[in-house]
């Protein structure tokens, strides 16, 4: 008989999961029932709440203030401890003193989406109405959503000019919504390894997550905390076809080949002979550790609702139409999930649109992941933009 | 006189600065009118670019190869990467009140159309190019029969990005047939200065090392 293994059961923290939903371990704005998230859906979000971080201190001008947005299965921890696996936060290389975004210079801000499972209520916070936990019941929600939420959080921080928004992949969508909903709010965008639009072959690989997670008998039709289980396996087979658009064929092949793990032979079994299947199982068991099922579910839909064009009459020009906002737009070349080509359809619209653009394409072979790895020269090109942004806005001195 | 003190003054760059630009960037630099908004095809890693930003001029840039626009982006230049022959057209037309095409033309697959282009996008286009009717070219072909090459020009003919190239004749007469207005026109000598401004075409033709020529769209520039 053959020995069948699957992802490693995993040391499930839900109830500090769950806990961390409702209340998290970051700064907080809650939004009354007198103060509704409106809904693309239709629906009026209320009471709802913003978990977010900042770093870095808010200058007398309020000039200096930088939105990070955070990509899909990512969260408000840009730059400490997080608060579920104990890791650095996930920019860390990015945001710091002396760092591109540079915490001496500016007053970095970073939210939980609305949807997500780390304090920013979503479909794992508990809905206040009936006192259970919102499950399937959350509405659906879309990337201008998340932007309308991120913009009340400025309102209620008493900011109305951003430096510059910025983000990678979905982070870098909701940075490019901020432009086409909030233009004259926005002084410079600077945007990664995303697109206007989600591709067909980024719903596919959606679509194949969602019917991973609810094709697991565990997911009890999204109420799984009722009844104490997480689909874990599930959502684990979820983020390993996920994680593997986020490489390249290039980066799996140098990090992984064909080597064997801890064995010279195969098995003649499923057991994880190949270093690049215990490295897929590994990234699957940690994840479904610190996320949440339907969080991911409703935050892959929003992705695929995404098309900024269809919003302006399916024409993209138009809908970055006299912008004043200052552009960098970034890919990388074997990024192969948000392709170069996306990023020179946007340009080709902001060229149109006569927006001040800068477009770079960086060689890396390290895949749609590169935007969170050291990449020196995309730590260049950021540095230089912010500065340049920094200098036209008249940013002078450091600080508050 | 050289060419540094016959372009200046330039507004918001001192005298003291101008030895770190380009002759024929000073010259094009000079020909743009402060405060308007330009766009610099090929703009290799920038130096034109940063120029015109330092004189107060709203600049942007497309450059072909990857590491140009990579080091222009890290300047802080609104630089994208793309292709003249193929770019252009996504540009709308009047979106610059300048367009620049520097020792470029000769590079395009096709340059009447690039050159359309630059006139469709721009009001008005500085476009500057090796003059393949300089001597030394004349007499490197007459005397060597060999493909010239030159100080400025150094690539053998089988890895010349060049393919397009014209003499000041030539474009003079190209400019004429698609109907568009020279406004000012300077050759420029082997050393990057002016020659007289009153020597007659084909002197121009036979001495100029490149030609800089300001162009508008016959009639249409107010």
């Amino acid at each position: 008989m053959v020995d069948v293994q699957s992802i490693p059961s995993p040391d499930i923290h839900s109830e500090e999961r769950a806990h961390e939903a409702d209340h998290p371990s970051s700064l907080l704005a809650a939004f009354g029932a007198d103060q509704p998230l409106r809904l693309d859906c239709g629906i009026d979000l209320k009471p709802f709440q913003i978990a977010y971080q900042t770093y870095g201190q808010l200058n007398a001008e309020r000039s200096n203030a930088i939105l990070i947005c955070h990509a899909l299965t990512l969260d408000q921890h840009v730059a400490n401890v997080h608060p579920l696996t104990g890791k650095p936060g996930w920019w860390e290389i990015m945001v710091g003193p002396g760092r591109p975004l540079d915490t001496e210079k500016y007053f970095i801000i970073c939210s939980n989406v609305i949807g997500g499972c780390m304090g920013s209520t979503g479909p794992a916070s508990t809905d206040p109405a009936t006192g259970k936990v919102w499950g399937l019941d959350f509405p659906i929600i879309t990337i201008p959503d998340m932007v309308r939420a991120q913009a009340m959080l400025l309102d209620r921080l008493g900011i109305e000019t951003l430096l510059c928004v910025t983000g990678g992949s979905m982070g870098g969508m909701q940075a490019l919504q901020w432009t086409a909903a909030y233009p004259n709010r926005v002084f410079s965008v600077l945007a990664v390894a995303c697109s206007t639009r989600h591709s067909a072959q980024n719903i596919a690989f959606h679509e194949l997550g969602r019917q991973a997670v609810m094709a697991d008998p565990d997911w009890h039709h999204g109420r799984y905390f009722e009844q104490g289980t997480h689909p874990h396996r599930g959502l684990g087979v979820a983020r390993m076809a996920g994680h593997i658009t986020y490489l390249s064929d290039a980066a799996l092949h140098r990090k992984f080949g064909r080597r064997m793990q801890d064995r010279e032979l195969p098995t003649f079994s499923f057991d994880a002979d190949f270093q690049v299947e215990s490295y897929l199982r590994y990234q699957g068991s940690s994840f479904v550790e610190r996320f949440d099922a339907n969080s991911y579910l409703y935050l892959t839909r929003a992705m695929d609702y995404f098309d900024i064009a269809a919003d302006h009459s399916g024409v993209l020009a138009q809908a970055f139409r006299g912008i004043r906002t200052r552009f960098c737009v970034v890919s990388f070349t074997s990024d192969w999930l948000f392709p170069t080509s996306e990023s020179r359809a946007l340009v080709h619209a902001l060229n149109a649109s006569s927006a001040r653009v800068s477009f770079a394409e960086i060689e890396t072979d390290r895949g749609h992941d590169a935007f969170l790895l050291d990449v020196p020269e995309f730590f260049d090109i950021s540095r230089a933009f912010l500065e340049s942004a920094g200098a036209a806005r008249g940013l002078t001195k450091t600080g508050g | 006189m050289s060419l540094q003190q016959q372009v200046l003054p330039l507004t918001g760059i001192g005298s003291q600065d101008t030895g770190q630009y380009r002759g024929d960037h000073l010259l094009v630099a000079k020909m743009v009118e402060h405060g308007s908004k330009v766009l610099d095809v090929g703009c290799g890693d920038g130096d034109l670019l940063q120029l015109l930003e330092a004189r107060g001029i709203d600049g942007r840039g497309i450059e072909l190869s990857r590491e140009g626009v990579n080091r222009c982006v890290a300047k802080g230049l609104a630089v994208v990467q793309g292709d003249a022959d193929t770019d252009l057209i996504n540009y709308p037309d009047d979106a610059f009140d300048y367009v620049i095409l520097s020792q470029t033309l000769q590079a395009t697959r096709q340059p009447r159309v690039v050159l359309e282009n630059l006139l469709r996008i721009g009001r008005r286009a500085i476009v500057s190019f090796p003059n393949f009717g300089f001597w030394k070219m004349r007499l490197q072909l007459l005397v060597g029969g060999h493909m010239p090459r030159t100080e400025n020009l150094p690539a053998t003919w089988y890895d010349t990005p060049n393919i397009h190239f014209c003499t000041i004749k030539d474009f003079v007469q190209l400019c004429d047939e698609i109907n568009v207005k020279m406004e000012r026109a300077v050759a420029l000598d082997l050393y990057g200065r002016p020659l007289r401004l009153n020597a007659p075409w084909w002197f121009w033709n036979m001495f100029g090392e490149q030609g800089v020529f300001l162009l508008s769209r016959a009639g249409k520039v107010r």
